[in-house]
């Protein structure tokens, strides 16, 4: 009689266990290892206390991110319920059905795409391009901008060094040749016992560095990837005379205006050289400008951020990522759950406390926006001229041969600006003619 | 009462006891091999086929849903045309020949150092082969950091012996240095497994030869190119083999000295393919890329390894 009622008992906990577990279940988010990601962590615990279902994350290096992540999705894995998947792979991801198709869900549940920043749906979330197809919710808004050594600019001798130097005063660059000024005005300079340089910029050579870093000038200069939209039509646009000097100027800012050995430096890099005092100014993805104005050392009242100045047009390299819900996931509820409980305004704005870049308009259209964070206001400034990579399927193509033909350039030494866009546009001619697109 | 092999033998079912008794040796053989065949052609033979077949086709691995076509000879003719090809095969050369040479002189004059009886030879030994000890992703982090031009130790050696800033050149960077310097970490890193085949080849002569040449008066240096030469050389060209095999599929040290950069100055041809297949997704082109140089290697050992039975037979 006794082992029949603890087999009883046994037996209802085990029901009782199992049935929460169904109720609530787990997800797993999987996105870049960075600060934002950190900060989710923190916000998502709220979505685990109102909805009982615990979270999992799984966050990659930067560099290993979009191997990672792709072969995950490529081989039909399961660990990802929800993926913030770079912008670039949309394409590839809504073709191949990675991810889900979310109309029908944001339709039901009253979430709407005019909620958010148009740049970040655009980029984010459509494919086909601009089409109202919707593959995810515009997540970390994010782009490519410079801060610089506040206290350095600020010292009266630097000040009139420079002033007798360029007949203006040091100040945040309003161009990109301003820009080439200042840093070559600090290279190599000493300061407080220390040789100290001018700007890191990205030079990285595997993945997708030199190209985040290169667009910057190039988008400043003019630079378009098609005559028209959609045509594929390369010629005159990719190595367009304003593209020909924004390269080279590109490359002489890498060769007049950075550290020593700087010659395949990323995000990491850039970000270490400016904590360890090396460089007056680095570029680098918004993103990590909450930790970096937080840094004791090079932070606070010795920091400050600018967007990425204009040249012939004001524009900046897009970064950022959308939240997409993987068509694989055996939590669909779950997942889209997590989704709807994103969307949500007050979230947003948790979102946006906590160091994430949110793209919704109850934060970005909030007039106490711009004095939340001391790089507010340039990034909205920059989020309103952002230009993003191509978005194919075929979008890792692309990148690799722009990545070998600016660093060929850039770095290696090997050609001139006018060969190696045009020969970007064979290799991207040959990827189009694969694609069938040409 | 019956002894136990009757009894067992009893208790064997008749089919089965009259299948087993019915087996070849040769079948028995087979039998046991079998289990091996079939693994090596599932893990080998098949995925080789299957590589072969998709070199022919234009499949992407991550584009699940494109249509396959069947482009023929396209892929091959492609790489065979490509002078970037090429320039990837010429860099791999020139690192897999200057290695070679490195690696063989030093570490024969090592081994030949260290096969004398001295005090300290053995703990000599242990220290000269520490660095083939080491992960090469250990290697590849560390030798940056010693290349690193503002703090690395190699640049400030160079400034202190020749006066030239040390921040004013960089080991792996544009300049021409970064083929010398991924070669320097392999010969270093490698060397002391040349010394150790070596060492084996060198103490594998017996004594009795060197007594007899002394005997006919022949000069040390006499000895050295008739006995010590001819004799290690079987070991010697078996140490190049490995070494060729290995450093051909170069891949992990490299990737993180230098990602293959500055440019494409040291983009060996493992690398570029890694980058064809998992990074651009070109798995047809790759697949044909990747029999191009299992052809090569291939043929190249071949013919070196009938060269080295050659030696050996003298």
């Amino acid at each position: 009689m006794k082992i029949r009622l603890m087999a009883a008992v046994s037996a209802a906990a085990l029901s009782a266990a199992t049935m929460a577990q169904a109720q609530g279940g787990e997800l797993t988010l999987c996105w870049a290892a960075w600060d934002p990601a950190n900060a989710l962590v923190e916000l998502s615990k709220d979505f685990e206390a109102q909805s009982g279902i615990k979270m999992n994350f799984e966050f990659v290096p930067w560099p290993n991110f979009a191997d990672r992540m792709l072969n995950e999705l490529n081989s039909g894995g399961q660990l990802c319920d929800l993926l913030i998947g770079d912008s670039q792979w949309i394409g590839g991801a809504a073709e191949n059905g990675w991810y889900v198709k979310m109309n029908d869900f944001f339709d039901a549940e009253g979430i709407s795409m005019d909620d958010f920043a148009p740049a970040t749906v655009y980029a984010y979330s459509t494919w086909p391009k601009g089409t109202p197809n919707y593959y995810a919710l515009p997540a970390m808004g994010d782009a490519n901008g410079w801060f610089y050594r506040k206290d350095w600019f600020a010292r009266p001798e630097i000040q009139a060094e420079f002033k007798e130097k360029y007949g203006r005063d040091l100040a945040e660059p309003q161009t990109q040749k301003e820009l080439l000024e200042i840093a070559q005005f600090f290279q190599g300079r000493e300061i407080d016992g220390k040789t100290v340089y001018g700007a890191s910029i990205f030079t990285e050579r595997g993945s997708e560095g030199i190209t985040m870093g290169a667009t910057g000038a190039l988008y400043a200069w003019g630079f378009k990837y098609e005559n028209t939209p959609g045509s594929y039509d390369m010629q005159g646009a990719v190595n367009s005379p304003e593209a020909v000097e924004a390269l080279e100027f590109y490359k002489e800012l890498y060769k007049t205006g950075t550290p020593p050995g700087y010659d395949n430096a990323y995000m990491e890099q850039s970000l270490d050289a400016f904590k360890s005092g090396q460089v007056a100014m680095a570029m680098n993805w918004f993103a990590f400008f909450p930790g970096l104005y937080a840094d004791p050392n090079t932070g606070g009242d010795k920091i400050d951020f600018f967007v990425n100045p204009a040249q012939n047009v004001a524009a900046s390299t897009l970064g950022g990522q959308g939240i997409s819900v993987v068509a694989n996931t055996d939590n669909m509820d779950g997942a889209l759950a997590y989704v709807k409980w994103f969307a949500n305004p007050d979230v947003q704005k948790k979102w946006w406390s906590m160091g994430g870049y949110s793209c919704h308009k109850a934060v970005l259209e909030d007039p106490n926006f711009v004095n939340t964070a001391p790089f507010a206001g340039d990034f909205l400034q920059a989020m309103g001229g952002v230009q993003d990579f191509w978005q194919e399927p075929a979008y890792a193509q692309l990148l690799l041969a722009m990545q070998e033909r600016l660093h060929n350039f850039v770095v290696a030494d090997q050609g001139t600006a006018q060969e190696a866009l045009d020969g970007l546009i064979a290799d991207w001619t040959e990827v189009f003619e694969d694609e069938g697109k040409l | 009462m019956t002894d136990p092999i009757t009894a067992a033998a009893r208790a064997t079912p008749a089919p089965v006891a009259r299948r087993i008794r019915g087996l070849s040796d040769r079948a028995i053989a087979w039998l046991f091999v079998a289990p091996t065949i079939f693994l090596l052609l599932a893990i080998n033979i098949f995925p080789l086929i299957w590589t072969i077949r998709l070199s022919f086709t234009n499949y992407a691995a991550n584009r699940p849903n494109r249509e396959v076509e069947w482009v023929g000879l396209r892929n091959y003719e492609r790489i065979l045309t490509d002078d970037g090809i090429w320039a990837n095969m010429q860099t791999t050369a020139h690192f897999l020949l200057w290695t070679l040479f490195f690696q063989v002189v030093i570490g024969f004059t090592l081994a030949w150092l260290i096969n004398r009886k001295f005090k300290g030879n053995d703990l000599l030994t242990t220290l000269i082969v520490l660095p083939m000890m080491l992960s090469p992703a250990v290697v590849g982090n560390f030798w940056t950091f010693l290349y690193q031009p503002q703090i690395g130790l190699v640049n400030y050696v160079v400034e202190l012996v020749s006066g030239i800033p040390a921040s004013s050149f960089s080991m792996l960077g544009p300049g021409g240095y970064a083929p010398w310097s991924i070669i320097i970490v392999d010969t270093w890193m490698w060397t002391p497994f040349v010394m150790l085949i070596c060492l084996a080849g060198l103490r594998s002569i017996p004594d009795y030869i060197y007594e007899a040449a002394e005997i006919d008066r022949a000069s040390k240096w006499r000895q050295f190119w008739t006995i010590t030469v001819p004799m290690v050389l079987p070991f010697l060209m078996l140490a190049v083999l490995f070494r060729g095999i290995e450093n051909f599929k170069m891949f992990d040290m490299v990737v993180l000295l230098t990602g293959g950069g500055p440019g494409n100055e040291t983009l060996l041809a493992s690398i570029d393919l890694k980058r064809e297949a998992f990074e651009k997704w070109r798995t047809g082109y790759s697949s044909a890329y990747a029999i191009i140089l299992f052809v090569t290697v291939f043929g190249l050992a071949s013919i070196y390894v009938k060269a080295l039975n050659k030696v050996k037979e003298r």
